[in-house]
């Protein structure tokens, strides 16, 4: 647990990037973390699987399933993988603020 | 660096073997390659002897589980062979996977395809059984020997399930 400075503002991050507060979170942020993981750029289909990701958490507790996340959010799993390479559901999580997804599938 | 074996802190690359065609037999592999792509890892995937039923058209959708000669199951011999008590526990099995959002087994190697993760059947398993290419889901990539498979799998971790 430490805190970083993203895009200006001061947020506490788990060893791995992940938010510690979702509700900290903004579009700026979301930049930040995805730039430092390697995509310079979110385009619109990246960011409707960071909102899918995002809302799903607030909504339910829990970030939603790679199967759900190619059948729901719009975005098929060849694409998220094309989006978010080496492992698109943690890597949408981190860049939408929300906890590392803990799930087998 | 593909000579070198993966010796870093993290796997890099898995290449898993299913050998097994009841339900409970082709899960694990499905799992630990879907998992690895989860994680940005290469992974291949090897279907041989009846794990080719997991890839086979005819067979994909049809997969159980072993209730006979099964101790895990806590089910008597005897009553797993009654007809149709494999179907309906392979049934009750599907329905608490599904709850789960564990997808069945043609949507799972599908998935797992799109992924990226390379699908292969095993060559002496397909003359065993006098299949063809044709008889597997488009998303096989290649019927190839066990010779073949190690070189595919160099540089990674072979998982045998």
């Amino acid at each position: 647990m430490s805190t970083v400075t993203l895009a200006g503002r001061v947020v506490e991050v788990d060893t791995e990037g992940f938010l510690l507060d979702p509700h900290r979170w903004d579009e700026q942020i979301a930049q930040e973390i995805a730039r430092e993981a390697g995509i310079p750029e979110l385009t619109d289909r990246h960011w409707q699987v960071v909102h899918f990701m995002r809302q799903t958490y607030l909504d339910t507790g829990s970030a939603p399933s790679i199967r759900t996340l190619g059948k729901a959010s719009g975005v098929p799993i060849k694409e998220l993988y094309e989006l978010f390479p080496h492992g698109p559901a943690k890597l949408a999580a981190k860049i939408g603020g929300i906890p590392k997804p803990r799930g087998c599938i | 660096m593909s000579d070198t074996s993966d010796t870093s802190d993290t796997i890099e690359k898995v290449s898993i073997i299913i050998s097994k065609g009841s339900l409970e037999g082709v899960y694990p592999g499905l799992i630990m390659a879907n998992g690895a792509r989860m994680e940005g890892i290469e992974a291949n995937l090897f279907f041989t002897f009846f794990g080719l039923d997991a890839i086979n058209k005819a067979k994909h959708d049809h997969v159980k589980v072993a209730t006979v000669g099964n101790p895990g199951l806590h089910l008597a011999t005897w009553a797993g062979g009654v007809p149709g008590v494999s179907a309906l526990v392979t049934r009750q099995l599907a329905h608490e996977m599904e709850r789960l959002d564990i997808p069945p087994i043609p949507e799972f190697v599908e998935m797992i395809a799109d992924s990226g993760a390379g699908l292969y059947a095993c060559k002496a398993s397909v003359d065993l059984f006098k299949l063809s290419a044709e008889d597997f889901i488009p998303q096989v990539k290649d019927v190839i020997t066990v010779g073949e498979f190690y070189g595919l799998a160099a540089g990674g971790q072979i998982i045998f399930t």
